[in-house]
């Protein structure tokens, strides 16, 4: 029985220290934010940084920021927080997803004035899983809050 | 000891003998009814249409890949410590059954991911935290067949599965508490599921009929084991009898 209870608590033991030693790996690897996908906008403008770095950006497409050139190739929105706005530029195929108020990624190149020129453009789509009547019913009957993933920032960026 | 009355690997044969032809039925009703559901009665989502239907795969066979792992843990751990004879061999059981589910929900997602956000694979917190389930799976399923004493490979594998539990926290709780591609969770959320009842009801079908599956066939991979160790001992006892048999002859 000794036995047992000595492995019983090592193994404890272990498992205690494991944890705190994961804590404080994770809430060091966090502060710095380094194990973020994207950073938002607002998170960019407090950000330091030399123009021309790489990065992922992550908001909502502004309403009505979405602007396509001629040749259809090449189109131009601005990514928001709702506190703040990127302007995008981006040349071709866009995913599925893309509307203006959804959620997307951009990676891409920041240019000196502030814009990104992006080489990729993923479609977030958020938690919401719902067939399209109930959407209608709700838009109809008011209770519909749009952009999710956003929350509050989406009423500001309307 | 009152846990040792269901590790004792006679009752568990009598047990999992009575168990298994119900478990795989309803494993193959409820997965039949909940693909049925999944693919001709659940309506399309309002942004993602059809596509969504790849959800009622993937999402329960990411449930099953942490709970596989968690399964491996708490009997890897009562093997360590208790040294219950059966607690060893559900958790080998129970490692290639896992790595199956992980590899299910990894395609499947990059499936999804390729048509709804426009890539087959990012490397944010969620993704790269399930690759690493799988390499935990295939990293235990290497070491414990990696000693020529089967006792030290199942212990070693016991400690890697203890220490991998580390990433099931992780997993859960990445796309909380970072910025990630994937969408937080959708059902085993704090203020109820997001998801509406007639998505619901099939996924949740679905993945009773996923665990069952998980269960019957990790009960056929117990009692295999079992009966194979059975069958060697039986074969060493016989190589011992005529041994002793022919020794008299031999001798005279």
């Amino acid at each position: 029985m000794t036995r047992k209870r000595r492995r019983l608590f090592a193994v404890l033991l272990g498992l205690g220290m494991l944890a705190v030693a994961t804590t404080l790996v994770l809430l060091a690897l966090s502060s710095n934010d380094s194990l973020a996908f994207f950073i938002s906008p607002s998170e960019l403008k407090t950000e330091k940084g030399p123009d021309g770095r790489r990065l992922r950006l992550g908001g909502l497409v502004q309403q009505s920021s979405v602007v396509r050139s001629a040749d259809g190739k090449t189109v131009r929105f601005r990514v928001t927080d709702g506190n703040n706005a990127v302007a995008v530029t981006y040349t071709g195929l866009l995913p599925d997803l893309f509307r203006e108020g959804q959620g997307v990624v951009v990676e891409g190149k920041l240019g000196a004035d502030g814009a990104l020129d992006a080489d990729t453009v993923l479609a977030k789509h958020d938690e919401k899983y719902m067939p399209r009547e109930v959407v209608d019913a709700l838009k109809k009957s008011g209770h519909w809050q749009e952009g999710a993933a956003g929350g509050p920032a989406q009423e500001t960026a309307r | 000891m009152s846990l040792h009355r269901f590790a004792n690997p006679a009752r568990f044969m009598r047990l999992s003998a009575a168990l298994l032809p119900w478990c795989s039925a309803a494993a193959a009703a409820l997965i039949a009814i909940g693909l049925y559901l999944a693919l001709f009665v659940a309506p399309p989502d309002y942004q993602q249409g059809e596509a969504v239907r790849i959800m009622f795969v993937h999402v329960p066979s990411a449930w099953m890949a942490s709970f596989v792992y968690a399964l491996i843990a708490v009997a890897s751990a009562v093997a360590l410590i208790w040294r219950h004879p059966l607690a060893d061999i559900a958790a080998q059981g129970a490692a290639p059954l896992g790595a199956g589910f992980t590899l299910l929900c990894l395609v499947t997602g990059s499936l999804w991911g390729e048509r709804m956000w426009g890539t087959w694979w990012v490397w944010d917190a969620r993704l790269t935290s399930v690759l690493v389930l799988f390499f935990l799976y295939l990293g235990y399923l290497a070491l414990v067949n990696a000693f020529d004493d089967p006792g030290r490979g199942a212990r070693a594998g016991a400690i890697l599965a203890l220490v991998g539990i580390v990433n099931l926290p992780i997993i859960k709780f990445s796309v909380d508490w970072w910025h990630t591609l994937h969408q937080p969770a959708s059902v085993f959320r704090l203020g109820g599921p997001t998801i509406a009842a007639a998505m619901l009801w099939p996924l949740l079908v679905m993945a009773v009929g996923f665990m069952l599956f998980f269960f019957a066939l990790l009960m056929i991979r117990m009692r295999t084991t079992l009966m194979a160790a059975k069958i060697r001992a039986l074969r060493l006892a016989e190589i011992d009898r005529l041994a002793a048999a022919r020794r008299p002859a031999a001798a005279s």
